[in-house]
């Protein structure tokens, strides 16, 4: 029953976008039905997978299929479940605050074509998820990265959006390069383009070599430190419901990617462990770095998916530690709390979006720098926006505490550990951890200070009006899941084991089984400290609130050592809270600084400009492609724009190809 | 842990801390050669703000009324979670630390919220610092704990500080000097911060409060001390000697904390602040002190 509920799904969600074609431009039928096709199908497919994670065996479906090598096999396992279930949520989620946010009556030139490849983005992500064949596994692939294209490059009349768009497209091709390349050598080692686990010899070249494709091809759809040229630029210019889905999902597709391939070897060398446990480290604390110096909120939270699926990759790091030296209970730990950051970050980073979402619809601008005092226009907007922020701080009592806890019970267990390299993993990722954890606090403190609090710094900002049910209601929930995850842990112990089951069969089958999540962390005792602590919340503010009411109460202006005038362009700005940061990695940032130079008494009008590039993408990137093009200038003349002749060149080629063996 | 025990905790955890405030300032006056305010004054001071009527910027929102909450509530929970005299914390499980740690996360993420609510450039800047001197401030209280991890093979601060050391005394000195960096950081003192400073634009802590007034600065002021008091007990549990008598080991934290209390009191006498650029330097040294005291037990 589940998978048949699965498939609906996938049929719902890729066809959604298609009945609205056949009506007129500025009609709203079109989104209405595309919206009601995506929560019923979303509705359906969570069902399904609900079923799935509980049922006895995954449930398994295998069809014919004429293309050769290809079959059309689909399992939902405990790894596909747990990656299903919110691209499922968020795709629904997204659909609904579109039909405000991005409503065909105010963008009849591109609501039409947004939605069809919305629905088909959501489909391919969730096609890819269930296919146990590299061939079907690829088809869905390519229809989620060019789907996603579309969908980000929805505004196309704008340079900026074609560029990243561009970037985007590159990055994908490449990444499906490698993938091409991994499956191919994965046909060679086990004889058949199937996508299970057939417990893979490590030792050999070819499992080194596959590794590090799945590195490479995987690591630049998930955006891993250098490989993550493409996504500020995508996230930041697409429409923010896309960008949530892009961030909160489609990423995750190269982190799904990473944990399938790891789990075809049986006992993987130590080193690929510490390899993902440094290159998470190297993302996480280099994306929150860069975040922080970003005056753009969106190019800012796209950053700070970086970040995150470098927590994602320690966690998978220790996972592979534990594995290579048979412990489960730190496979376990860091399994666990990688998959669960995957929900997390999910949740607070769609909000998130959703949230920069209502302030862009609302301001139009997403210059943080022009913004300012939204929470007393925008109440709603801004609780949930705080939410998000200490969500992904990994403050408790909310969902990000819950997986980092698990992450670092997982580096202390591997500190704990008698090889030296697994302790010194540990005894590294900690403090890296903790400091990822300080600078995103101070990033996020940062956003929500500047942007929300304080006075309205433009007269977009005074004029800023609250977001409507259709955006907010999806922000209710997303804010809502967060708090549940974060006080009731328990709940999502079940998906978690059935995945790591998945993951690590070969315990399972040695009889033992893995060790149980609960005794390994401590879930009851954290919402224990998640009630007691909003208990004291809730007292304290009681108390105070009465103990103020009691005393003379008189309001005033900010005090500003006595100046009597103070105006809001005289608040700190996102820039100046950052300052300090950007200084200290200014030797990683090269940030760009156009300050004037006072010379006379009484100094004119003059401009303050910084500007952080992408340092990866404009310092690395683009000058090795001009080099490139270069080189190649040299071969144009094989380039005539003549079908025949390249067809020419493919049957030279052949028969070149039949003499040589 | 008896309930006599627990009595204790809750009772030394909720009365105690202003009285550091008050040896810190006696300190220093006998430094200084004065007689100094009483050393009680640091109770009277938060009694009277208790009493007072508030004055409240029409900047701000509900978030700077949630910033003194929030601070005292997480350093309730935080104060649980040590062990003062006892074997055991009124509240302990595998992990906690990370608990501890991120509590004062929390608890600084709506202080330095409710400092931007006012839109002061003033309390900008001291909400940028604050942020910023604790993303290096934090990296180096998690090294120090991890060698406690490592000493006593368990994650939870109840049994991390409860286990008996032998041998290992210089990881344990670096971690003692690493976690009393840390303290002095985390709760503003000199050579970080002057508490006693009267000029805005140099101060941190000081400078995020200006607009709060009557009980909410009452507040404030005793969520300062209590966090100078679950630090202080972090460090003097690790330094200090148990007595093995269940009393005794209680007799040991209170005079503990009175002497380092009187070292802080010391430190601020004789030293000058940093400038503001050499903070993260003392802060980076004392996450390589810690680690330092990692490698020396890990071999």
């Amino acid at each position: 029953m589940s998978l048949p509920l699965v498939l609906m799904a996938i049929a719902l969600l890729s066809l959604s976008g298609f009945p609205g074609l056949f009506a007129s431009r500025t009609s709203a039928v079109g989104e209405r039905v595309a919206v009601g096709m995506v929560v019923v199908g979303a509705i359906g497919g969570l069902t399904g997978t609900f079923l799935a994670v509980f049922a006895q065996k995954p449930p398994h479906l295998e069809l014919p299929w004429q293309i050769p090598g290809g079959a059309i096999v689909l399992e939902v396992d405990g790894i596909s479940a747990l990656f299903l279930m919110p691209t499922f949520l968020i795709s629904a989620l997204g659909s609904v605050y579109g039909l405000e946010y991005w409503a065909q009556a105010k963008h009849a030139e591109n609501g039409r074509k947004l939605r069809v490849f919305y629905g088909l983005l959501a489909a391919g992500l969730c096609s890819l998820l269930i296919a146990r064949n590299t061939i079907l596994f690829l088809a869905g692939w390519e229809i989620m990265a060019l789907a996603a294209f579309f969908a980000l490059t929805t505004e196309d009349h704008d340079p900026a959006v074609r560029e990243s768009g561009f970037v985007y497209l590159v990055a994908t091709r490449l990444s499906t390069l490698c993938l091409f390349a991994l499956f191919a050598l994965l046909h060679a080692v086990q004889g058949t383009f199937a996508f299970t686990a057939p417990a893979l010899d490590a030792t050999t070249p070819q499992a080194t070599a596959m590794f590090l494709l799945a590195l490479v091809g995987f690591g630049l759809k998930a955006g891993l430190m250098p490989l993550h040229v493409w996504l500020p630029g995508a996230h930041a210019n697409a429409p923010s419901h896309v960008s949530a889905l892009m961030s909160g999902v489609l990423i995750k597709m190269g982190v799904y990617g990473l944990v399938r391939v790891c789990s075809f070897f049986v006992h993987p060398p130590v080193w690929w462990g510490v390899v993902l446990v440094v290159l998470g480290a190297v993302s996480g604390v280099f994306g929150v770095v860069f975040a922080i110096a970003q005056h753009d909120i969106k190019r800012l939270l796209a950053y700070h998916s970086v970040e995150n699926i470098g927590i994602i990759v320690m966690g998978l790091g220790f996972a592979v530690l534990g594995r290579a030296v048979g412990e489960p209970s730190l496979l376990v730990l860091g399994l666990a709390g990688a998959l669960l950051h995957v929900w997390n970050h999910g949740l607070f980073k769609a909000l998130l979006f959703l949230g920069a979402g209502s302030v862009v619809h609302a301001t139009g601008t997403r210059e943080m720098d022009r913004l300012g005092g939204l929470a007393k226009v925008m109440p709603k907007t801004t609780l949930g926006f705080v939410i998000g922020a200490a969500a992904i701080c990994g403050l408790p009592p909310l969902n990000g505490f819950v997986s980092e806890l698990f992450i670092y019970l997982g580096m202390f267990q591997s500190v704990l550990h008698r090889d030296s390299a697994v302790s010194m993993a540990g005894a590294f990722g900690a403090p890296a951890l903790a400091l990822i954890g300080a600078l995103a606090l101070t990033c996020f403190v940062k956003v929500v200070g500047v942007v929300f609090l304080g006075e309205p710094r433009t007269q977009a900002a005074r004029e800023a009006h609250e977001a409507g049910a259709a955006m907010s209601v999806p922000m209710g929930v997303l804010g809502l899941l967060c708090a549940t995850i974060g006080l009731a842990p328990v709940l999502v112990v079940p998906f978690l084991e059935r995945a790591t089951e998945a993951f690590a069969p070969e315990f399972s089958h040695a009889g033992q089984g893995l060790p149980a999540l609960a005794p390994l962390a401590p879930l009851a005792l954290v919402s224990v400290a998640g009630v007691v602590l909003l208990a004291l919340i809730g007292a304290g503010s009681a108390l105070l609130g009465a103990r103020m009411k009691r005393s003379p109460q008189g309001t005033s202006n900010t005090w500003d050592c006595g100046y009597a005038a103070p105006s809001p362009t005289m608040q700190y700005t996102a820039s100046s809270f950052a300052d300090m940061v950007v200084r200290l990695f200014g030797w990683a940032l090269r940030s760009r600084v156009h300050a004037p130079r006072i010379k006379e008494l009484f100094a004119p009008v003059a401009h303050f400009k910084s500007h952080t590039p992408e340092v990866v993408l404009d310092l690395l990137v683009v000058p090795a492609a001009r080099t490139l093009r270069r080189i190649f200038h040299w071969f144009r003349w094989l380039q005539r724009g003549q079908v025949h002749l390249y067809l020419l060149y493919v049957v030279a080629t052949l028969v070149l190809l039949m003499f040589w063996r | 842990m008896s309930i006599l025990q627990s009595l204790v905790h809750v009772l030394l955890a909720c009365t105690m801390p202003p009285l550091l405030l008050g040896v810190i300032g006696k300190t220093k006056a006998a430094f200084a050669g004065r007689v100094g305010a009483p050393l009680l004054q640091p109770y009277y001071d938060i009694a009277k703000l208790m009493r007072k009527g508030s004055v409240v910027s029409r900047t701000t929102t509900w978030v700077f009324r949630a910033g003194p909450v929030v601070g005292v509530a997480t350093g309730l929970l935080a104060v649980a979670l040590v062990p003062l005299g006892g074997e055991q914390a009124l509240f302990s499980f595998p992990g906690d630390l990370v608990l501890f740690a991120y509590l004062f996360g929390l608890g600084r993420f709506f202080t330095v919220l409710a400092a931007l609510d006012t839109g002061s450039a003033f309390e900008g800047m001291g909400g940028a610092r604050e942020a910023t001197f604790s993303c290096f401030a934090e990296p180096a209280l998690f090294l120090g704990l991890l060698v406690l991890v490592k000493r006593s093979a368990s994650t939870s601060l109840s049994t991390m500080l409860g286990a008996h050391w032998h041998g290992e005394a210089a990881s344990l000195v670096l971690v003692v000097v690493s976690l009393f960096i840390v303290l002095l950081a985390e709760t503003c003192r000199i050579p970080f911060d002057d508490p006693n400073t009267h000029l805005e634009l140099t101060m941190i802590h000081e400078v995020m409060v200006l607009d709060h007034s009557g009980p909410a600065l009452g507040i404030i002021h005793y969520s300062a001390s209590l966090k100078l008091f679950v630090l202080g007990a972090l460090v003097v549990r690790i330094a200090a000697p148990r007595t093995g008598n269940v009393w005794g080991d209680w007799g040991v934290l209170v005079g503990g904390m009175l002497g380092l209390a009187l070292l802080v009191g010391a430190v601020e006498s004789m030293m000058a602040r940093l400038r503001l650029r050499q903070v993260p330097s003392l802060l980076v040294a004392a996450c390589l002190l810690s680690a330092f005291g990692i490698v020396l037990i890990a071999r």
